[in-house]
C-alpha cells in the first residue's frame, strides 16, 4: 500500500478521533453522574479545635441528611474536608487545593476573621462558591461569598440595651486584641451611646495575657455599672476565674459577645459564671423540635464528649442546607446559576428557626436569642424573630455593585 | 489610698507568679546549664494533675501542693533518664530535644483530655480594702513563693544534698573524683526542677484557663526572668522577678494590658543589653 498524503491524513484523523472519543465520553459521563463535591476547611487541631469540631460535626450531619434524602439533582454528595490545624498558612494552601485540584463545587468553612480573609480572595480568583458560617464583625461584601452567621446588628444591638436596662448606664468594655475584638468593641461603644450610656474605658488584651490582676483593679477604680466582654480563647477564660476570685462576681455584672461560644459555662464553676448575659443566633438549650432533633443527631453520633453546640455549629448546618436549596432551585451546581438562585431570597428552616438569604448583602435574616448562664448552662430569656443584617446592609449592596469584594469596616 | 494597697497587692502577685513559674526553669538552667524548652508543658502537666485530682474528689490543697509537684517531679526523672542524660554538654541538642518533647506532651494531652478548657474554682474567697476587692489567693501565692525560695535556700545552704549539688554545679569532675556520682545529682536536680514547675502549674490552675497549649503563655516570661536574673539560681530569680513583675503590673495598671506586655519586654531587652550576664552576673557573682 502506498501511503499518499491524503490517505495518511484520513487515517490519522479517524484514529485520533477514536482515541479521543472515550476520554471525551468519559469526562461527560463523570460530570453528570459523579458525586457533587463539597469542600470543608475547619480547624480540628490546635487552639481552635474545640471551636471547629462541632462545626465539622454539623457539616457532616447536613451532608449525610441530604444523601439520605437521595442526594442533589440525582447525584450523591461527597464531602472533601481538610483540617487547617489553626494555621492561616494551611488555610491558604488547602483553599487552593480545593479550588484547583479537587475542583469542588462549593466550600464551607473558615472560623476566625483572619482565616476568612486569607481564603476569600482565593475563591474569588478561582471562581469557587464560598460559604462562611461563623458569627463575625460584619461588613463582608462579596457576591461569591455567603455569610450565614450573625453580625453585631443582630446580637450586640440586643444585648447592650437589655444589660443597660437591667444594671445601669456606665459601661466598661474589655476585648481581645485582634480584628474581631477591636471591631466588636466599636459596636459595643456605639450601642451604649445610642442607648444614652457612657463608656468609661475600652481595654484590649493580647491573647496570651494570663494575669488580669492590674486590669481588674483598673475596672474597680472606674466603678462601672456593668462590664461588656469580647474576650477570646483559653487564656482569657482565666479572666472570669480571677474576677470571681476577687469577689467581684456579685458586684459588677458581665454581658459578653463571646462567652459560651466554646464551653465556658461548662468548665467554669457555676459561681463564676452564673448571671453572665449572652446573645447569639442559636443556643443548644433551645427547646424547639428542630433544635432538639439537631442536638440529638450530633450527640447520638459523637457521644457525651461533644463540645457545646453553639451558633457556629447551627450556622454550619444551615449553611450547607441553604446551599442545597439553591442547587435544587438552579437545577445545576454551576456557580453563577446557584448564586442567582440563592439571591431569590432562598430560606431554610433550621435548628435556630427560619434562615433567609438577603440578596443585597449575601448575609442572612435569622432569629437572635438572649440568654443568661444558670448552673453551667444557658437559660434563653428572649427571642428576637427574623433579625436582618442591618449593619452590613448599611454599607453593602451587591445588586447595585455585583463586582464588589471588599470587607467594609463599618464607620460608626 | 485603698487603690494604692490594691495595686501593691497586684505587684506582689505579679512578682510571686514570676518566681513560681520561673523557679523550675532557673534550677535546671542554673545548675545543669540545660535549657528546658518543655518547661511550659511541665507547668501544664501540674495544672492538669491538679484539675483531674480535684474532679476525682481529692482535696484541692492536697492536689495543688502534693500531687502536682510529685507527679511532675517523677515525670521529670523519667524524662531525664530517657532523654536528657544522653545530651549533657550539648546545649543545642537539649534545646531541640526538649522542644520536641514539648510538642509530644501537648499532642498527647490533647489526645487524652481533648482541646477544651478545664479548671477548678479558686479555693479562697475575696476580701475588701475600703471599697475595693481583691482575692485572698494573691497573698497565698506570695506566701508560697516565699516558702519555695526559703526552702531552696535552706536545702542548698544547710544540707549535705545541697552541698553536693553546689559542688557538682561548680566543678563536676572534681566532685566525681571525691566520690560523688554527678549523673545521680543531675537526675535529682532535674526531678526537683520539674517538681517546682509542677507545683507552679498546680498553684496556677485555679486562676488560669487550663488547656493543653497553656504552657506557651508562660514560657516566654519564665525565660526572660531566668535570662535577666543570670546564673545565680536564688538571687537572680528573686531580683529579676521583682524587677519584671513590678514593671509589668504597674505598666498594665497605668496604661493597658497591651502596653504592660510591651513595656515588660522592652525593659528585658534593655536589661540584657546593659547586663549581658544577667543581674546576678553583675551583683551576686558566685552567690547561690
Amino acid at each position: 500500500m502506498t501511503l499518499s498524503r491524503r490517505n495518511f491524513l484520513r487515517t490519522t484523523a479517524i484514529g485520533g478521533a477514536a482515541l479521543a472519543a472515550p476520554s471525551l465520553i468519559g469526562s461527560m459521563a463523570q460530570a453528570a453522574d459523579g458525586p457533587i463535591r463539597i469542600g470543608s476547611l475547619l480547624d480540628l487541631a490546635g487552639p481552635l479545635a474545640a471551636t471547629g469540631e462541632p462545626m465539622a460535626y454539623a457539616t457532616e450531619l447536613a451532608v449525610e441528611e441530604l444523601n439520605n434524602a437521595g442526594g442533589l439533582l440525582g447525584r450523591e454528595l461527597e464531602l472533601v474536608s481538610y483540617d487547617t490545624q489553626s494555621s492561616i498558612q494551611l488555610y491558604s494552601q488547602f483553599a487552593q487545593q480545593l479550588a484547583v485540584r479537587d475542583k469542588v463545587d462549593v466550600i464551607h468553612g473558615g472560623i476566625t476573621s483572619a482565616s476568612r480573609e486569607a481564603i476569600r480572595p482565593i475563591f474569588d480568583r478561582f471562581r469557587t462558591l464560598y460559604f462562611y458560617n461563623t458569627l463575625y464583625e460584619g461588613g463582608v461584601c462579596d457576591r461569591n461569598t455567603f455569610n450565614t452567621g450573625t453580625t453585631p446588628a443582630q446580637t450586640v444591638e440586643k444585648l447592650v440595651p437589655y444589660a443597660m436596662n437591667l444594671w445601669g448606664k456606665k459601661v466598661y468594655i474589655i476585648a481581645a486584641d485582634y480584628n474581631y475584638g477591636q471591631i466588636t468593641a466599636k459596636w459595643m461603644k456605639k450601642y451604649v451611646q445610642d442607648n444614652g450610656g457612657e463608656v468609661l474605658s475600652i481595654d484590649f488584651f493580647p491573647l496570651d495575657v494570663t494575669n488580669f490582676g492590674p486590669s481588674i483593679s483598673r475596672i474597680q477604680a472606674a466603678k462601672p455599672d456593668l462590664l461588656l466582654s469580647a474576650m477570646v480563647g483559653g487564656n482569657h477564660t482565666a479572666f472570669y476565674r480571677q474576677w470571681a476570685a476577687a469577689g467581684l462576681k456579685g458586684e459588677i455584672p458581665i454581658a459578653s459577645t463571646t462567652f459560651g461560644l466554646v464551653n465556658e459555662p461548662a468548665t467554669l464553676e457555676a459561681a463564676e459564671s452564673n448571671g453572665v448575659l449572652g446573645s447569639y443566633g442559636y443556643f443548644e438549650e433551645l427547646q424547639t423540635p428542630a433544635s432538639l432533633a439537631f442536638v440529638k443527631a450530633i450527640k447520638d453520633k459523637h457521644g457525651a464528649q461533644t463540645p457545646y453546640i453553639s451558633e457556629l455549629a447551627a450556622a454550619s448546618y444551615e449553611g450547607v442546607h441553604l446551599w442545597a436549596e439553591g442547587v435544587k432551585k438552579a437545577g445545576t451546581v454551576d456557580r453563577i446559576p446557584v448564586i442567582e438562585a440563592l439571591e431569590t431570597g432562598i430560606s431554610f428552616d433550621g435548628p435556630s428557626g427560619k434562615v433567609v438569604i438577603d440578596p443585597k448583602t449575601h448575609h442572612v435574616t435569622r432569629n437572635a436569642f438572649l440568654a443568661e448562664v444558670e448552673d453551667k448552662s444557658w437559660k434563653v430569656l428572649e427571642t428576637f424573630e427574623q433579625q436582618a443584617p442591618l449593619d452590613t446592609a448599611a454599607v453593602c449592596d451587591l445588586e447595585a455593585n455585583p463586582t464588589d469584594t471588599t470587607q467594609y469596616e463599618i464607620d460608626i | 489610698m485603698d487603690i494604692a494597697i490594691i495595686v501593691g497587692l497586684d505587684v506582689i502577685s505579679g512578682i510571686a507568679s514570676l518566681v513560681l513559674i520561673s523557679a523550675g526553669l532557673a534550677v535546671i538552667f542554673g545548675m545543669m546549664k540545660i535549657i528546658n524548652l518543655a518547661h511550659g508543658e511541665f507547668l501544664m502537666l501540674g495544672a492538669y494533675a491538679t484539675v483531674l485530682s480535684v474532679s476525682a474528689g481529692v482535696n484541692i490543697w492536697l492536689a495543688m501542693l502534693v500531687i502536682a509537684p510529685v507527679f511532675v517531679g517523677l515525670f521529670g526523672v523519667l524524662v531525664e533518664r530517657c532523654l536528657i542524660q544522653f545530651l549533657y554538654g550539648r546545649l543545642v541538642d537539649t534545646m531541640l530535644a526538649t522542644w520536641g518533647l514539648s510538642l509530644v506532651i501537648v499532642g498527647g494531652t490533647t489526645m487524652i483530655f481533648g482541646n477544651t478548657i478545664v479548671g477548678v474554682g479558686s479555693p479562697l474567697g475575696g476580701f475588701s480594702v475600703g471599697q475595693y476587692q481583691s482575692s485572698l489567693y494573691t497573698p497565698f501565692l506570695a506566701l508560697m513563693a516565699i516558702l519555695l525560695m526559703t526552702t531552696v535556700w535552706a536545702v542548698m545552704k544547710f544540707t549535705r544534698a545541697g552541698l553536693i549539688a553546689r559542688a557538682v554545679m561548680q566543678n563536676p569532675d572534681m566532685a566525681a573524683t571525691l566520690g560523688v556520682n554527678p549523673a545521680r545529682v543531675y537526675m535529682a536536680t532535674f526531678g526537683a526542677g520539674a517538681a517546682m514547675s509542677g507545683l507552679a502549674g498546680g498553684l496556677l490552675a485555679p486562676v488560669a484557663g487550663v488547656v493543653p497549649t497553656m504552657g506557651a503563655a508562660y514560657i516566654a516570661k519564665a525565660f526572660i526572668t531566668v535570662v535577666g536574673g543570670g546564673t545565680s539560681v536564688l538571687w537572680g530569680l528573686i531580683t529579676a522577678s521583682g524587677l519584671f513583675g513590678f514593671i509589668n503590673q504597674i505598666a498594665a495598671f497605668l496604661t493597658t494590658p497591651v502596653f504592660g506586655e510591651v513595656i515588660l519586654f522592652v525593659a528585658a531587652v534593655v536589661l540584657i543589653r546593659m547586663l549581658p550576664t544577667g543581674i546576678s552576673g553583675k551583683f551576686f557573682k558566685g552567690r547561690l
